[in-house]
């Protein structure tokens, strides 16, 4: 597409995006003085303001562009995508939600030290932070290229380069306060782009005598193709999404804002409903795209397909319309993922890092943001695009064999030791790596090698769990000599008057 | 002498109040994921045991697109207030017990 007419709705709305960001981003600074409020907005964000930002934060490009794609692409088996991104907090629900709150601790790698009073385990966490943050950091600057490249015909480094800088002015400026209103603003536009056009391409399609998709049989199993080993990949890909939710870096450093572990819960149980609701829609694009644009899916460009679906709908003005309010979806939800992961990766960075240096709390956060975005900005412009949901499938991965087994014995376990952590997170981390870098190198996935490679959860987390495990009861006489008093202050209500060390 | 304090000196009674706090919000927890692996983790196997599974038709739509499409989020948001109610429940009943006694 050659930039003139047919940019104008994209350039509008990326524009009024971009504009709404910032404004309500300085409005935020106003609540935003402490050190406190940059990191967790001081722990006093009210259940429902918190969850739309959870939402906001937590619907990236792989949600919004991608499910769509996907299910064009490949079919039902794609919904697991959406169900398992949702199921994953129910699961991070009833294992850790107000444990983790209670914790009392900032990020991560604040947890294991608090929990295990050791360097080493924060140590290592505060490197798997920043692995997986970036991992999934990177699709999110390609994805905006691409979408600038389809909605306005804009160089692939246009994208990256102007997320980049609206992250960084937001981040920079306001931290977690401001932040957390930009992101609740972004969960209910991003609702609406999805909402208002698929609304509307249904009365379409309904006017159209509601055509059916051709050739449906195998595209509407909820299953990956290949017999026994499309089970064991569909089955692996639950266990990703369901056990890495909890784990990922941009999702916990959000329960820290909860004021308490009760408000921590309700807090989740309304971020159901709002992910509910928004992953109705994404399968009707894809479904609609099945019968109206089929041609997205053999020229290999299935993840513009909700960029693109209503101008094939639709001529005219209202096509014109529908297509600025998803471009301007899809832009937020760049920024506003974008915008999660660069506080969590910078939260670490600046507690781990450039807080040794002189530099006082804020200062060091601002410096810290602008490595956790430029890093990964400049990364995506020098490497080849992985596909949006493939990346971030991996970094679920990742963090499922890594921080769940953490979290999972650190909250629930008393015998957990520094060393049997390390040992787990090692363990768990290497071999995630090196199943990241043979899916990298094989274009061609086929046979059970590469299904096993190319979705490594099933094995990587019972590996990373059983290590864990094994080697705490080694080391048994390490156990912290706190364990005790941590797990009161877990697992106890805030209304008791406890010693919570 | 209260009850809290028996778990703040870490006494043989403290240890006894917060086991058993541990073990009721963790059997909460493994209940909750229970029915979940029953109900929605079973999906998968349904359909690779019975493949005829996927020619059924509900409501206009094939059953998998129905399931996975629509049915599943109320479930997981009715799976999650089941549990929030519980588990406040366990913590008013701790806080019962520990509070009885200080009076």
């Amino acid at each position: 597409m050659t930039p003139g007419l047919d940019a104008a709705p994209g350039i509008v709305a990326i524009t009024l995006v971009t504009i709404a960001t910032l404004a309500i981003g300085t409005w935020g600074l106003r609540f935003s003085r402490t050190t406190s409020d940059f990191f967790v907005a001081s722990r006093s964000v009210h259940p429902r303001l918190n969850a739309s930002a959870i939402g906001g934060e937590y619907l990236s490009a792989a949600s919004f562009l991608g499910v769509a794609g996907l299910v064009l692409l490949n079919g039902a088996d794609m919904l697991w995508y959406p169900v398992g991104w949702t199921a994953g907090y129910l699961v991070l629900l009833v294992l850790v939600a107000a444990p983790l709150r209670r914790s009392g601790a900032y990020t991560l790698p604040d947890f294991a030290e608090a929990r295990l009073g050791s360097r080493g385990v924060r140590a290592a966490c505060s490197v798997l932070v920043v692995a997986i943050g970036w991992l999934y950091l990177l699709p999110q600057f390609q994805g905006a290229g691409l979408t600038l490249r389809s909605a306005v015909g804009a160089p692939t480094w246009v994208g990256p380069v102007i997320v980049g800088v609206v992250v960084l002015a937001n981040v920079t400026s306001g931290g977690m306060r401001s932040i957390t209103f930009v992101q609740a603003f972004q969960y209910w536009l991003k609702l609406t782009a999805l909402l208002v056009p698929a609304a509307v391409l249904l009365v379409v399609w309904a006017g159209d005598s509601s055509p059916r998709p051709s050739g449906a049989g195998g595209w509407s199993v909820p299953l990956a193709s290949g017999g026994a080993s499309g089970l064991y990949v569909t089955y692996s890909l639950i266990i990703a999404t369901f056990l890495g939710t909890m784990a990922l870096p941009h999702v916990v450093v959000r329960f820290y804002t909860n004021p308490d572990g009760r408000a921590a819960r309700r807090t989740t149980l309304v971020v159901l409903v709002l992910l509910g609701l928004f992953y109705l829609l994404p399968p009707i694009y894809g479904a609609l795209g099945r019968i109206y644009a089929p041609e997205l899916a053999t020229s290999g460009r299935s993840d513009a397909l909700v960029l693109e679906l209503p101008r094939i709908m639709l001529d005219g003005l209202l096509g014109e319309v529908l297509t600025g309010m998803v471009t301007a979806g899809a832009f937020a939800a760049f920024l506003s993922t974008s915008s999660g992961l660069a506080i969590a990766v910078a939260g670490v960075l600046s507690q781990d890092v450039t807080g040794r240096s002189r530099l006082g709390g804020v200062a060091a956060f601002r410096l810290a943001a602008v490595v956790a975005v430029t890093v990964p900005c400049i990364v995506a412009l020098l490497v080849p695009n992985l596909g949006v949901a493939r990346a971030v499938g991996l970094a679920f991965a990742m963090a499922a064999a890594t921080f769940c087994p953490l979290l999972l014995l650190g909250i629930w376990w008393r015998r957990l030791t520094p060393a049997g952590a390390i040992a787990g997170l090692v363990v768990g981390g290497l071999s995630s790596a090196v199943a990241i870098a043979w899916t990298v190198n094989v274009s061609t996935p086929s046979g059970w090698v590469d299904a096993l490679m190319g979705q490594p959860a099933a094995w990587t987390v019972p590996l990373a769990l059983v290590t864990m495990v094994v080697g705490s009861l080694v080391t048994r006489s390490r156990v912290p000599t706190h364990a005790d008093r941590f797990l009161v202050r877990l697992h106890t209500p805030e209304t008791l008057e406890l010693d919570r060390g | 002498m209260g009850r809290t304090s028996d778990i703040d000196a870490g006494t043989r009674l403290g240890g006894v109040y917060m086991r058993s706090l541990l073990r009721e919000q963790l059997r909460l927890a493994i209940g909750v994921l229970i029915v979940l692996g029953l109900t929605i983790g079973l999906l998968p196997l349904a359909f690779y045991l019975a493949p005829g599974l996927s020619d059924v038709h509900l409501l206009g739509m094939p059953l998998g697109w129905l399931l996975l499409g629509v049915v599943v989020y109320p479930v997981l948001v009715a799976l999650g207030w089941v549990y929030v109610r519980r588990a406040e429940r366990n913590e008013r009943d701790f806080a019962e017990i520990l509070s009885e006694s200080d009076r």
